[in-house]
């Protein structure tokens, strides 16, 4: 009898498991760990280190995300997804967030029912050429082998590009960017295209980087930035505002440096001091705590930190800031006003 | 009668009212009340209740399926139809074997993917019927070499999943074989002059139709046709005179000899396009891809391992004795094998070819391991993620598998009411 009815309640609480689609932010801090969506492998912005430790640009924001609401930059499940299974992935409760170099688009944001928390990376589709090909523009590709991520954006953008031009290509469909690095090294495609910090981070980890020209054609736009699922606008608020504190942090000098200085007593800045929480309420009015913004700067430091290390001129990667700079260095990079 | 024999039956026995009332008591039992407790301990009523308890959990489960279903599209805000199939896809598709662009519909670009399923498939299930009959026979040959070879041919496909296979030998044919830019330059001979084995793929010589093709395929067809004719005569003719005719030679004949003919007499109506090299890989010519190469050589090479486990386990079901009747009767060993041990062995052979056949068309849906753009890509892929409608697009899929796996099981089954025992 005890058997059956235990059985039955379990029974019940399986029934009831799968119907709880809210309330994110209740599952995170009841689990203790935030299941974070990134790619199978991209240097720079998500792939393990030698050690099996996730590093990278897309991570990095997940462990702030993680120390925001739990206190813990550590307590992340990292989900490797390719570019077909990431939106599945979303979508099913598998991951609560997806940081995966993800476009920002219309119909993703609409039709597939995702909510973007904001653009983290201003990039744009390029192509990977070798040098011994002779071709110097996008333009010269006419009848060239092309290996694509499917499930991509740049799938849509390769279309399009070549109708719009009137040239011919034979797409051949890759599910991840190892296997495209393995392809394109084989030569079973003569170009590789995806955004061109991929391009770049990709090129980073060739033997002879040099060997190999990215294009100077930038086909497309591709916003890339971190998306909940739509349904729980108060995850998508944390997730959107973990994103602005580091940019914001970025903007009013906060580092993980002096951050422990500059949070232990209020300062004259008044922004920064209702960012670090040592006036205001703002922690309360997303549902965390009042440092919440401090640990997440503190993780791995603010955006700028994050941008250097994992993909910055200093990093193997070696990407400019360019378009991701702060918009006072002329970049599109701006923080909303935490007011 | 009855009222009157249970009440006597209460009553005092007496001389000759005995014999009756002792006959009611035997034929009419006191009745039984029903009670609730024989619908699990009275044998009677027990499956009844089972079986209703099992369909009440089996519809409550399927309810819950579906309203969980709802709740969550509901959740996630999104409906369920299938619109999506008349949009436009987007995307291109690079083995097409009806014409296709990315202007066109997802439901077009389902059906470009679903007509690569099926071509990988019937390749597939062609070749390793070939494969599998060869080497079931061979693996009972007294040669020991080559009965131990294709012991370890069977043993080594059937044991390493065949994802492995599919990787290895898209791998192979990948790193080994010389790039298309390397013809050009006149490094790398082509093959027969017409025949480029690259790592991009295989370009062949492709056939062009001209106007009057259309008459050589009536030809063609007509051949075919006298060939089915012939072989009817023939076999009739042996079985009312005992003549035998040269079946082979032939129905040979009559397969090249009128096309060649026609082909001739119509002044040449298809003529071959050539691969040229091109600035980036080949013009002109017909490209088998290497993703199709890899994925039809590994699902025959694994598939055909289990069939020469299923031939070799047909032949030996027919006894020893058949084969020593026939000799004895003096047919030759070929003859002995054609007419009297295959025969029956199709029996055994054809009911487990078929699920093999079967297994194989759902396994090219590993296909995506080798980016050969099968249904599983392009609708069960691509599609699903540029429009966000998994439920129906599985379903869909689901669908496709379903119907393609019954069609070849019934067009099997018709073959196999044909060599099957017939009882009368």
């Amino acid at each position: 009898m005890k058997k059956s009815v235990f059985l039955g309640a379990l029974t019940v609480a399986g029934l009831a498991a799968g119907a709880s689609a809210a309330a994110t932010l209740d599952d995170v801090k009841a689990r203790g760990t935030l299941n974070c969506g990134v790619s199978t492998g991209l240097t720079g912005f998500s792939a393990p280190d030698a050690n099996g430790v996730w590093q990278g640009f897309d991570v990095a924001f997940c462990r702030a995300l993680a120390a925001a609401v739990l206190g813990d930059p550590n307590a992340v499940e990292f989900v490797p997804t390719t570019g077909q299974t990431r939106f599945t992935a979303l979508s099913s409760n598998e991951i609560d967030v997806l940081a995966r170099n993800t476009t920002w688009t219309f119909s993703r944001d609409n039709d597939l029912k995702f909510e973007f928390a904001g653009v983290n990376y201003y990039d744009g589709q390029g192509f990977i050429v070798p040098r011994e090909l002779g071709v110097a523009s996008a333009m010269e590709l006419d009848g060239a082998t092309v290996c694509i991520q499917t499930g991509t954006t740049t799938e849509l953008n390769l279309a399009d590009f070549f109708r719009v031009n009137d040239m011919e290509y034979e797409p051949v469909p890759i599910e991840t960017n190892a296997e495209a690095q393995q392809q394109y090294l084989a030569g079973a495609c003569d170009a590789y295209t995806t955004d061109a910090s991929g391009l770049a981070a990709t090129r980073a980890t060739f033997e002879n980087p040099e060997d190999h020209v990215i294009l100077p054609e930038i086909i497309s736009k591709e916003p890339l930035g971190p998306l909940v699922r739509h349904g729980d606008p108060e995850w998508g608020d944390i997730v959107r505002w973990t994103l602005q504190a580091l940019i914001a942090a970025e903007e009013y000098g906060v580092t993980s440096a002096n951050i422990e200085q500059m949070a232990s007593e209020a300062g004259d800045n008044a922004e920064v001091n209702r960012l670090l929480g040592t006036e205001g309420e703002l922690g309360a009015m997303i549902g965390l705590d009042s440092d919440w913004a401090q640990r997440a700067i503190a993780a791995g430091g603010n955006y700028g930190e994050i941008f250097e290390n994992n993909i910055g001129e200093s990093s193997p990667v070696g990407l400019a800031r360019g378009l991701n700079a702060q918009y006072s260095n002329g970049g599109l990079i701006y923080a909303l006003p935490f007011r | 009668m009855q009222q009157d024999n249970l009440r006597r039956t209460g009553g005092r026995h007496n001389g000759d009212q005995g014999e009756t009332s002792k006959m009611s008591v035997m034929t009419d039992p006191p009745p039984e009340r029903f009670r609730l407790s024989q619908l699990i301990y009275d044998s009677r009523y027990r499956s009844l209740t089972i079986q209703v308890v099992a369909m009440v959990l089996l519809v409550l489960a399927l309810s819950w399926l579906v309203s969980n279903t709802i709740q969550n599209l509901a959740a996630l805000g999104k409906d369920f139809n299938f619109g999506f199939l008349t949009q436009s896809a987007g995307y291109d598709i690079n083995q097409r074997l009806i014409p296709y662009d990315n202007q066109m519909s997802h439901g077009r670009a389902a059906l470009v993917g679903i007509l690569n399923t099926i071509l990988v498939a019937f390749l597939g299930c062609v070749t390793a019927t070939i494969i599998g009959t060869i080497a079931g026979v061979l693996r009972l040959s007294k040669n020991w070499i080559v009965g131990r070879l294709m012991t370890v041919y069977v043993e080594a496909f059937r044991n390493v999943p065949l994802l492995l296979w599919i990787i290895l030998i898209f791998a192979i044919v990948n790193e080994s074989m010389p790039h298309p830019r390397d013809f050009g330059s006149g490094d790398v001979p082509m093959v027969f002059g017409s025949i480029a084995i690259t790592r991009q793929g295989t370009w062949i010589p492709a056939p062009v139709f001209e106007n009057l093709s259309g008459a050589l395929f009536i030809v063609f067809a007509a051949s075919l046709v006298a060939i089915a004719l012939y072989r009817r005569w023939a076999r009739k003719r042996q079985e009312a005179t005992g003549q035998i005719s040269p079946v082979f030679w032939v129905s040979l004949g009559l397969f090249v000899l009128p096309t060649v003919i026609a082909y001739f007499l119509l002044g040449m109506p298809v003529s071959l396009d050539y691969p040229e090299p091109g600035r980036f890989r080949f013009d002109g010519g017909l490209l088998i891809r290497n993703s199709l190469i890899a994925l039809w050589l590994a699902l025959s090479l694994y598939t055909g391992a289990f069939i020469a486990e299923i031939v070799r386990g047909g032949i030996l079901a027919i006894s020893k004795g058949q084969s020593e009747a026939a000799y004895a009767l003096g047919l030759r060993p070929n003859r002995t094998m054609n007419l009297v041990i295959l025969p029956q062995a199709m029996r055994v052979i054809v009911p487990p070819l078929i699920s093999q056949f079967l297994n194989l068309t759902k396994n090219s849906s590993l296909a995506i391991a080798v980016g050969y753009m099968d249904a599983r890509a392009t609708l069960g892929g691509i599609t699903i993620n540029q429009t966000g409608r998994e439920l129906e697009g599985m379903l869909l899929l689901g669908l496709f598998y379903l119907v393609l796996s019954l069609v070849i099981s019934a067009v099997m089954n018709v073959y196999n009411n044909r060599v099957k025992l017939k009882e009368r």
